[in-house]
């Protein structure tokens, strides 16, 4: 079961990003590391960034392709991959769209934000099946935030499980 | 030639867990023809089902992005790199738009098109921002216009055409001769007849696959709620502040968006006031304009296109929203000017102590818009013995009494026909022309209905003309019951 581990930092950073951006929707980066074995995703920072589309910014988001390869220096000079994409869904539930299904590829976490009248109402973790067909998601489990337990950045210990 | 493809870290699993992956190939198509042949797991995330590369999925060249090269006929050159990379992109909602309402139905939710429709609506199917999907949310939409006057009429032709599968439509009045300059909805056959059924038989008609619903009544605070309530956006084309604040306040009490027009002369308005996502008509004006200082349409007049542009305008932002394409009309207003043909806008802020739509609201319910706009039902007209019928001033000339006949309407109405020997002041002008008047004079003051008049009247009396006198019915009923030479407009 594939699971995608977050701190509550990280979480919240995304979620005031969604919030701040209402009516518009907003979009960002999921830096971390995929393992295999475990099926988990272990987000360590997220990096927010600028919704590139010229309209239609209330149901739409568009990250660039330039942005997408600053994206992935960042993360590899960290030692890191982009792991999945957050954005928001303003005023919709936090599932994903069929429009989201065509723009999407396996392998990746999809976080969606819900935010209903600029508060947030649900986030949820979503991945492409391989054959494209559905998305399915994925568990969303608390990190332990490195800033509190410094220790300890990605060890799910004491993890609370979300109810998602 | 050989060329280097470098594979996007989610798409491994596919390459087996190789980042780089060597292919041959003279141009980029044929590079990644190639990669697809080696790795054929890859050609759905790559490609979609009409063979095309996906929208989302850029081919850079070395540093160039090939779509400002050749595309995929670049031409690559051995130990050049390939890199996969893709533009992100997502959204509430399903393809090719998400509606904006927040009634917005999941696609498989959605009704169906039967054949008649898809030949219906082909020009909007054939375009991907509408598509099946956006004409879909159009036939579940439920939308209310409010008045099938002026800006009902494109509103009403235009909504009911593009197959919004609900149309709704609010007035009580009659079609009469001076609606056809530009109602449009109506033709000489449906002067005398109630708006609401001619409008319906003509809806019906241009669509037959919609459901048109008439409701024939004066809209007001005991039955606006529950009225709205059935419908996701509600459009106002009314030409009075009572109705248009009656409106606003029902559609943010009930979290509708309220797609505004207004029209006056040679001006227009438009914009989308919706409570929940910005600022509602209140914000703009927080107090009704005094009675009487905007005058109507019947009064002020209007360009008989005007209307259809505003509605137009209108019924594009309601299709708008039902679609979810482009940026909707929301903390924007639009101002036309149509003698300058000229289009501003202006940005608007929600106030954050707005009555209404605040996070603090003070009015919570519907209230009485007439006493709110400080319309009396009563002040309008002036008590019996001040006034006049059209025969009785015909009898008064006739015995040759004296008396002044003031006509305060505007010089294009007087143009139109006027009674003989009358004296022409506007209403607006009449507080600085009073020296013309003889306060010892019988004053009989006349316009096109009597309700001008009759504020005419009642000023002058204030101001201690104590024989000041209206003609009721005004030069309408001069020229029905005593002179049919004057036109009736």
């Amino acid at each position: 079961m594939f699971t995608l581990e977050i701190t509550p930092s990280d979480r919240q950073a995304a979620e005031e990003h969604a919030a701040a951006s209402y009516p518009e929707e907003c979009c960002g980066f999921l830096i971390g590391r995929f393992n295999v074995a475990t099926e988990l995703t272990a987000v360590v920072r997220v990096l927010p960034v600028s919704n590139e589309r010229q309209e239609s910014r209330h149901n739409r988001y568009l990250i660039s392709p330039e942005t997408v390869l600053a994206a992935n220096k960042e993360a590899r000079a960290l030692g890191l991959d982009v792991v999945g994409y957050y954005h928001s869904h303003p005023d919709h539930p936090a599932r994903p769209s069929e429009f989201d299904r065509d723009h999407a590829w396996p392998g990746l976490s999809y976080v969606i934000v819900s935010v209903e009248g600029g508060k947030v109402a649900d986030t949820r973790s979503w991945r492409l099946s391989d054959d494209r067909e559905r998305f399915e998601e994925e568990a969303i489990q608390q990190a332990i935030d490195p800033a509190a337990e410094p220790a300890t950045p990605l060890v799910p210990s004491g993890i609370q499980k979300e109810a998602v | 030639m050989s060329v280097t493809v470098q594979i996007p870290t989610p798409l491994r699993r596919f390459t087996g867990d190789h980042g780089e992956v060597q292919v041959e190939g003279a141009t980029v198509g044929e590079a990644m023809q190639d990669l697809t042949r080696r790795h054929p797991a890859l050609q759905r995330h790559l490609y979609g089902d009409d063979g095309a590369l996906r929208t989302f999925v850029n081919i850079f060249l070395n540093d160039d992005d090939v779509r400002h090269l050749q595309r995929e006929g670049t031409p690559v050159a051995s130990g050049d790199t390939l890199s996969i990379i893709p533009s992100i992109a997502g959204g509430a909602g399903g393809a090719p738009g998400a509606s904006a309402l927040q009634t917005a139905r999941e696609i498989d939710e959605l009704p169906e098109l039967s054949p008649a429709e898809f030949r219906h609506y082909s020009r909007h199917l054939i375009m991907p921002e509408v598509g099946t999907a956006g004409q879909r949310r159009l036939k579940a939409a439920k939308v209310l216009t409010i008045g099938a006057g002026g800006l009902g009429s494109p509103l009403g032709l235009y909504l009911a055409a593009a197959g919004v599968g609900t149309l709704g439509m609010v007035d009580f009045d009659v079609v009469d001769e001076s609606n056809l300059h530009r109602q449009v909805l109506f033709g000489r056959s449906s002067v005398g007849r109630p708006k609401i059924q001619a409008a319906t038989e003509r809806l019906r008609d241009l669509n037959p696959h919609i459901k048109v619903v008439p409701h024939e009544v004066r809209l007001d605070s005991s039955n606006a709620l529950e009225l709205f309530r059935d419908y996701d956006i509600v459009v106002d084309g009314t030409d009075n502040f009572p109705t248009r604040y009656l409106v606003n306040d029902a559609c943010v009490l009930l979290g509708k968006p309220n797609v505004y027009g207004s029209i006056f002369r040679f001006e227009g308005q438009v914009s989308i006031f919706w409570g929940a996502r910005g600022p509602c008509y209140r914000c703009l004006f927080p107090e009704p304009p005094p009675p009487g200082l905007v005058p109507s349409c019947a009064e002020g007049g209007v360009l008989g296109v005007l209307p259809g542009i505003i509605g137009s305008l209108q019924a594009n932002e309601v299709i708008k929203l039902i679609v979810g394409v482009g940026d909707p009309l929301i903390g924007r207003l639009v101002l036309f000017d149509a003698l300058k043909m000229k289009f501003r806008e202006l940005k608007l802020r929600k106030d954050p102590n707005c009555p209404v739509c605040s996070d603090h609201p003070t009015q919570t319910s519907l209230i009485d818009y007439d006493q709110f706009c400080g319309i009396d039902p009563h002040a309008e007209t002036v008590e019996e013995a001040f006034e006049i019928s059209a025969p009785q001033l015909k009898a008064w000339r006739d015995e040759g009494r004296p008396l002044t006949v003031l006509d305060v309407r505007n010089p294009p109405e007087w143009e139109i026909g006027r009674l003989e020997g009358s004296t022409l002041i506007p209403l607006h002008e009449l507080q600085d022309r009073l020296g013309e008047l003889d306060p010892a004079s019988t004053i009989v003051s006349l316009c096109h209905t009597g309700m001008r008049s009759a504020r005419a009247t009642s000023f002058l009396r204030q101001m201690g003309f104590s024989r000041a006198i209206n003609l009721a019915g005004g030069i309408n009923a001069w020229s029905i019951q005593v002179d049919p030479s004057v036109p009736r407009y």
